[in-house]
C-alpha cells in the first residue's frame, strides 16, 4: 500500500476507540461567545512573516488533502490533480527558495470512489495516499449496508484513507448510541485504511453538538475528525474548529489516544492556512501540526500558497496564471 | 536557521511593527515638548523638562515639560476663558468637534498605536486592536451625547472647568474617557497625563489644534505628582476627575473636602474571577489570559484573584499552566507577543517585592519554563496557588501579571470570598448555568460584572467602582452625570429666597397649655427596631424658637452610632432583597400612619421651628408617596454595547447610609432624603435635624407601626457634627449625606476618605434637592455583561 512509503517522523499508533461513554458528553460545556472571542483573537495574537512564513506555507502544503469532489470529475481532471499533488510547487521556485532538493508533496489526494483507481494509478510510486469520500457522501442518507460496502470497495480499490460522513439525524435527535454504533461499523469496514469522520458541523445546530459529536466519533475509533464535506452552507470556521480541537485534547487527556483534525471547506487562502496552523500549534502543539495529525481539505488553497511563496522569493506580487493548474 | 530547518520546527519568527513613523514624529519636535495651554504650545514657566522612556529597552524617547503651579494657573485660566463660549456652543456644534476627534484618531490610528506602545510597553496587538479603537469609539459615542444633551438632559448645565488626572496603564484610552464626556456636556478641561506616558496626549493635543477646537477647551499639562496636586488644589477648578491608585484618590478626597469641587474617582481593584464547576474550563482559561495577562496585569479591573470551585481546581490549574507555557513575552512592537514590558523599573520592583512576599507567606508559585528578555522591564506570567484569603497577595493590588488562586466549595462561599476585599471594581463569573451566574452577579459588590467574559469595555457601558475602588461612572448615560449639574431653575431660586416668617396662625391654640401638667415623655434613640436609651446617659434639651423648653432627646454618642450601623448592616441584605413592590407598600403604609397623626406632627414642627407645620406635613406625605412611587419604577437600562450580549445597567442600593438632616424643614427633609434612600433599598442611620429632633423621635412611633423591618431605619439624636464624624469615619458605612454648615461638610468629606465612602453634602437651609438627584445619589450603577449564544 502507498502509505508505507510516506516519509513520517514515526508511524503513529492509531486511535483504537473506546467503549461508548456517555459521561464524556455530559461534560460538554461550550460557551459560544467565549469560543468566538478566542477564535477571533487567535489570528490577531500571532503574526508569521518572511522566511518563517515561507517555511510554514511549505509545511502547509504537506498537510493538504488536495481534493476534487465534483459531479463532472473525469479521469483527466483527476490525473491533473495528482500531477499537482506530486509537484505542488514549480521546481524553479523551490530552487529560488534555496531548496532545490526538497521532496514536497501534498498530504493526500481526495476523490470520490469512482476516481480511486485513476488516482491510485496516477500517484503510484509517489507515496501520496489516496483518500476516498464515502458512506453516501455528502448527505450520508444511503442504506447503512451499502455504506459499509462502499467503504470496502474503496479500500479494495487502493484508498488508504476513507472520509466517512455521519448521520446528522443521530446528533439532532440526541441518539448518541446510534451514532457511536454507526461510526464503529465504518471503522471496522475501513480495516487498515485510516478513517476520517466528517461531522458536517454546519448541520449540527450548536457548538455543544459539535463537541459531543467529536467525542462520540473519537470513541468509535476515528483516526481523524473532519469539519465538513465542503457541501454544507457553513463549513470549516475557526470557532467550530476550536471546539473540535479542544475535544481532541480532552479525548487525549482521557484516553491517551491521539486523533487528527481536518478542517475542510472554504480554506482558500495562504493566510487561512496559517490561521489553522496557529490554532493547532496553540491549542494542541507541534505534533498536531504534522500530516499524520493535521490535514487541510482544499482545492484552491495550493495556488494561493504558491503565489505567496513566489512573493517571498522574488519580492513582487505574483499572478495566478504563473501557477500551474491542478 | 534555513528554510528546511524552519519547516521542521515551525517556530514563530519575529514580526515587528516599525517604530519609524512615531520616531519621526518625535524627531519633528526635536524630541522636546511644551505645554498645551489655550490652544498654543508654550514652555513651562520654570523651564524644566523630564524624560520619558521606552520601558522595553530603557531608551529615552523625548523630553516633556514639567508643569508648575504657575502653569496650572495659566491652564485653568485658559479653560475658564474658553468655558463661556464653549458652554454656549450648540450641542450640534460640539458634536461636530467630537466627531472630528473620533475621525482624527482613526485616521492617525497607527501612529497613536505605535507611539502608545513605545511609551507604555504594552503589546502592539493591544494598542492596535483594543486601546485605540476604543478611544475612537468613545469620541463617537459622546459626539452623540453632545447632540442630544439639550433634549435628553433638560435642566442640566456643564460643571465648568474640569481638572483631569489620568494613569499610565491606558494613556490615550483614559484621556478619551475623561475628555469626551466633559466636552460633550460643555465643560472645558485641563488634563494631566501620567508622568510615565505623556506622549499620546501630546499627539492628541495636536489633533485638537488640527480640527480647530476653540483654544482653551482642552489644555494638556505634562508633569509629575506635584502638577496633579496643584491642579487638585486650584480654586478655579470646579471638578476633579481622577483615575489611579486608591492611595492618591484618598489624598485627593481629603484635599478637595469642603471645597465644593465635584469629584469622581476610579481607583484600584482586586477583582475576583470566579470559576464554577459547570464552566467551560477551556474558555475560562482564555478568560484568565484576558483578565490578568492583558496589559501585563497593569489593569485596575484585572481579574487578579482566581476563585475556583474546589472539585475542579487542579484541573483548572493544569490547563492554566499549559496555557501559560504558550504565552509569548517580549518586544512590545512584535505583533506576535502577548505580554510586553512593565511600565517602569519602580513598578517591576513592586511586583518582585509582592511576589517575594507571596512566597514567604507560603503560597506556591508557578511560572512557565521560558525566560523573559533580560534587557528591559519584563516579568513572566505568574500563578500562585494555595493562597489564603488572609495573605498579602490575596488582598493587595499587585498591578502585574500575577494571579492568586483560591478555592471555594459553594456559591455562598464564592460570594463571601469575592466580597472579602476593600475594593469593588469588577468581577468575572464563569458558569454555563444562567441561574447561578446571575444570582452571583447580583451579590458581588462591584461596578462591572462580566459573565463568561472579562475585560470588556465600551463607551455605552458605565465603568466605575464600589467601595474603595472609587465613585462615579465613566461611559453610558450614567457617566454623564459626573459632568453636569442642575441648572438653577427660577422656581428653586424663588424657594430658597422665601422668607422664614413664623406663621402663628398655623395651628391655633397651643395644645400643651392644658389644665393638668403634661405627662413627661422620654424621647429615645431608635436602633434595630427598638427604642434605646443613649449610651451616654445624657439628654439634650430642645427649645422652641421662642426659647421655651419643649423636651429632651438622648445625647447619642459613637457607641450608639456603632450599634445603629450594626443594626443597619444586619438589616441590609434582607431589605435589599425585599421586592420593590413590598418596599413601596411599606412606604405608602408609613405615609398612611403619618397622616393619621398629621395634626400632632404639624404642631410639633410649629413648636420647634415656628414654621407652618401643617404645610410641611402635607409636603412630607407627598414626599413619602413620591418615594413609594419610585421604589418600583427606578429602573436600569440595557446598553447597546457592540457585542452579542445584554449589558444590564442596574441601579443598586449603596448599602448602609448615614443621613444627617438639616435644621430646615425637619420632617420634609426626613421624608424626602430618608424616604427615597429607603425606597431604593438602603438601610439608614438618621441623625435628625439638630434644631427639631423631636419630630424624628415622634417619627419612630410611626415607623414602629408601619412594618418597617427592624434595623432598616435607625435614629440617633445628639450633636450632629460629632455623630457625622463618627459616621463618616465608619468603615462599614457606605455613604453619608450631610446637610449643614460648610465646616461640617468639609469634615464629612475629609473623614470619608478612610473607606472612600460616597458623600453628598447639602446646605443647611434652602430647597431640598430634586427627586432625580436624590434617586441617583441613593444608588450606584452595576453593569452586568451577559454574552449569549446558542
Amino acid at each position: 500500500m502507498a502509505t508505507a512509503t510516506i516519509p513520517q517522523p514515526h508511524v503513529p499508533e492509531r486511535n483504537p476507540g473506546t467503549p461508548f461513554d456517555p459521561s464524556a458528553l455530559e461534560g460538554a460545556l461550550v460557551n459560544k461567545s467565549a469560543i468566538e472571542r478566542r477564535a477571533a483573537t487567535l489570528p490577531t495574537r500571532r503574526s508569521i512573516k518572511k522566511e518563517w512564513q515561507a517555511a510554514w506555507l511549505l509545511h502547509a502544503i504537506r498537510t493538504i488533502d488536495l481534493t476534487t469532489l465534483s459531479g463532472d470529475d473525469t479521469p483527466g481532471t483527476v490525473q491533473r490533480l495528482c500531477a499537482k499533488a506530486r509537484q505542488p510547487v514549480r521546481p524553479e521556485l523551490l530552487q529560488d527558495l534555496g531548496m532545490p532538493g526538497l521532496r514536497l508533496t501534498t498530504g493526500a489526494v481526495c476523490v470520490y470512489h469512482e476516481m480511486v483507481p485513476t488516482a491510485v494509478a496516477a500517484l503510484e510510486g509517489s507515496g501520496i495516499p489516496v483518500a476516498a469520500v464515502s458512506t453516501g457522501f455528502p448527505a450520508g442518507l444511503n442504506p447503512h449496508r451499502l455504506k459499509l460496502q462502499e467503504i470496502e470497495a474503496s479500500v479494495a480499490a487502493g484508498a488508504s484513507e476513507i472520509d466517512i460522513v455521519i448521520s446528522r439525524r443521530h446528533v439532532l435527535t440526541g441518539n448518541w448510541k446510534a451514532l457511536y454504533q454507526e461510526v464503529r461499523d465504518f471503522r471496522e469496514a475501513c480495516g487498515p485504511a485510516h478513517m476520517k469522520s466528517i461531522l458536517a458541523v454546519g448541520e449540527l445546530g450548536t457548538l455543544k453538538n459539535v463537541f459531543k459529536t467529536s467525542m462520540v466519533c473519537m470513541q468509535a475509533g476515528s483516526d481523524f475528525i473532519k469539519t465538513s464535506t465542503g457541501k454544507e452552507s457553513v463549513n470549516a470556521t475557526l470557532p467550530n474548529s476550536l471546539v473540535m480541537v479542544r475535544a481532541i485534547r480532552a479525548y487525549y487527556e482521557q484516553t491517551g489516544h491521539k486523533v487528527g483534525f481536518k478542517p475542510a471547506g472554504g480554506i482558500r487562502s495562504a493566510k487561512q492556512a496559517l490561521d489553522w496552523l496557529i490554532l493547532m500549534k496553540e491549542e494542541l502543539g507541534h505534533e498536531w501540526m504534522q500530516p499524520h495529525l493535521f490535514r487541510i481539505g482544499a482545492s484552491a488553497l495550493l495556488n494561493d500558497i504558491e503565489r505567496q511563496l513566489e512573493h517571498f522569493a522574488y519580492g513582487r506580487y505574483a499572478s495566478m496564471q504563473y501557477q500551474p493548474l491542478g | 536557521m534555513t528554510l528546511s530547518e524552519l519547516m521542521e520546527t515551525l517556530p514563530y519568527g519575529p514580526a515587528p511593527e516599525t517604530a519609524q513613523p512615531a520616531l519621526d514624529w518625535l524627531k519633528a519636535h526635536q524630541g522636546k515638548f511644551g505645554l498645551f495651554i489655550g490652544g498654543r504650545w508654550r514652555d513651562p514657566a520654570q523651564k524644566e523638562w523630564f524624560a520619558t522612556h521606552n520601558p522595553a529597552n530603557a531608551q529615552k524617547l523625548a523630553e516633556v515639560a514639567q508643569a508648575s503651579a504657575a502653569d496650572v494657573d495659566e491652564a485653568v485660566k485658559a479653560a475658564r476663558k474658553a468655558l463661556a463660549g464653549w458652554r454656549q456652543t450648540p450641542g450640534h456644534v460640539r458634536a461636530r468637534y467630537l466627531y472630528a476627534l473620533a475621525r482624527q484618531v482613526q485616521k492617525h490610528a497607527r501612529l497613536f498605536t505605535v507611539l502608545e506602545t513605545l511609551d507604555n510597553g504594552k503589546p502592539i496587538r493591544e494598542t492596535r486592536d483594543i486601546d485605540i479603537p476604543l478611544v475612537a469609539r468613545h469620541f463617537y459615542y459622546h459626539a452623540g451625547w453632545a447632540q442630544l444633551m439639550e433634549s435628553e438632559l433638560p435642566g442640566y448645565a456643564p460643571v465648568g472647568v474640569v481638572g483631569q488626572i489620568i494613569p499610565w496603564n491606558f494613556p490615550l484610552l483614559m484621556l478619551s474617557w475623561k475628555i469626551a464626556p466633559a466636552l460633550a456636556m460643555g465643560n472645558t478641561v485641563v488634563l494631566k497625563p501620567a508622568e510615565f506616558t505623556p506622549l499620546t496626549a501630546l499627539l492628541f493635543a495636536e489633533i485638537c489644534q488640527n480640527i480647530g477646537l476653540p483654544p482653551g477647551v482642552v489644555n494638556i499639562l505634562t508633569g509629575d505628582g506635584s502638577t496633579g496636586a496643584a491642579l487638585v488644589a486650584h480654586p478655579g477648578v470646579d471638578k476633579i476627575a481622577f483615575t489611579g491608585s486608591t492611595e492618591v484618590g484618598r489624598l485627593i478626597r481629603k484635599a478637595t473636602a469642603g471645597s465644593g469641587k465635584k469629584l469622581s474617582l476610579e481607583l484600584g481593584g482586586k477583582s475576583p474571577f470566579l470559576v464554577f464547576e459547570d464552566a467551560d474550563l477551556d474558555s475560562a482559561v482564555e478568560g484568565v489570559v484576558d483578565a490578568i495577562w492583558f496589559n501585563q496585569g497593569q489593569v485596575c479591573c484585572a481579574g487578579s484573584r482566581l476563585l475556583v470551585q474546589e472539585g475542579i481546581a487542579e484541573k483548572m490549574y493544569a490547563k492554566l499552566r499549559a496555557r501559560m507555557e504558550k504565552l509569548r513575552c517580549g518586544d512590545p512592537l512584535d505583533k506576535a507577543v502577548d505580554i510586553g514590558a512593565i511600565v517602569a523599573p519602580v513598578q517591576l520592583q513592586r511586583i518582585e517585592r509582592l511576589v517575594q512576599k507571596g512566597l514567604e507567606e507560603g503560597a506556591e508559585l508557578w511560572q512557565p519554563s521560558w525566560a523573559v528578555p533580560s534587557q528591559g522591564c519584563f516579568y513572566p506570567p505568574t500563578l500562585f496557588t494555595r493562597v489564603a484569603p488572609a495573605s498579602t497577595i490575596a488582598q493587595e493590588e499587585i498591578f502585574g501579571p500575577v494571579l492568586a488562586a483560591l478555592t471555594f466549595r459553594t456559591p455562598e462561599e464564592a460570594v463571601r470570598l469575592a466580597n472579602n476585599t476593600r475594593y469593588g471594581l469588577a468581577a468575572s463569573i464563569w458558569s454555563e448555568d444562567i441561574n447561578l451566574a446571575l444570582d452571583i452577579a447580583t451579590q458581588i459588590k462591584a461596578g462591572t460584572i462580566w459573565i463568561n467574559s472579562t475585560n470588556l469595555f465600551d463607551a455605552a457601558s458605565g465603568f466605575g467602582g464600589y467601595r474603595e475602588s472609587g465613585f462615579g461612572r465613566e461611559g453610558g448615560r450614567e457617566g454623564l452625570w459626573e459632568y453636569v449639574k442642575k441648572a438653577e431653575s427660577r422656581e428653586r431660586r424663588a424657594q430658597s429666597k422665601r422668607k422664614k416668617n413664623p406663621q402663628p396662625s398655623a395651628l391655633g391654640p397651643k395644645q400643651s397649655e392644658a389644665v393638668l401638667p403634661p405627662i413627661d415623655r422620654t424621647a429615645k434613640l431608635f436602633i434595630g427596631g427598638k427604642q434605646a436609651r443613649p449610651d451616654s446617659g445624657y439628654s439634650k434639651a430642645v427649645y422652641g424658637p421662642d426659647g421655651r423648653l419643649l423636651g429632651e432627646v438622648g445625647l447619642g454618642n459613637r457607641k450608639d452610632i456603632r450599634n445603629a450601623v450594626e443594626a443597619a448592616r444586619a438589616a441590609f441584605e434582607g431589605w435589599r432583597k425585599t421586592t420593590a413592590h413590598n418596599k413601596a407598600q411599606i412606604l405608602y403604609f408609613l405615609a398612611e400612619n403619618l397622616s393619621e397623626r398629621a395634626l400632632e406632627f404639624a404642631h410639633r414642627i410649629h413648636q420647634q421651628t415656628g414654621q407652618d407645620g401643617q404645610r410641611e406635613v402635607e409636603a412630607a406625605l407627598e414626599a413619602l408617596f413620591t418615594a413609594a412611587a419610585w421604589a418600583d419604577k427606578y429602573e436600569g437600562v440595557v446598553h447597546p454595547t457592540p457585542i452579542r450580549n445584554v449589558t444590564l445597567a442596574v441601579p443598586e442600593p449603596i448599602g448602609v447610609m448615614g443621613i444627617l438632616c438639616p435644621d430646615d424643614q425637619p420632617l420634609l427633609a426626613l421624608a424626602r432624603l430618608a424616604g427615597t434612600a429607603l425606597a431604593l433599598g438602603n438601610t439608614l442611620v438618621v441623625v435628625p435635624s439638630p434644631g427639631a429632633p423631636l419630630t424624628a423621635t415622634d417619627f419612630y412611633q410611626v415607623l414602629e407601626t408601619s412594618d418597617i423591618p427592624a434595623g432598616t431605619f435607625n435614629i440617633v439624636t445628639g450633636e450632629r457634627d460629632e455623630l457625622a464624624k463618627t459616621l463618616a469615619e465608619h468603615d462599614d458605612v457606605d455613604a453619608v449625606w450631610y446637610a449643614g454648615p460648610q465646616a461640617g461638610r468639609a469634615l464629612v468629606e475629609k473623614a470619608s476618605a478612610g473607606n472612600m465612602k460616597r458623600t453628598w453634602t447639602l446646605p443647611e437651609s434652602g430647597a431640598l434637592p430634586d427627586t432625580d438627584e436624590i434617586l441617583r445619589q441613593a444608588t450606584q450603577i452595576k453593569n452586568i455583561w451577559v454574552p449569549y449564544g446558542a
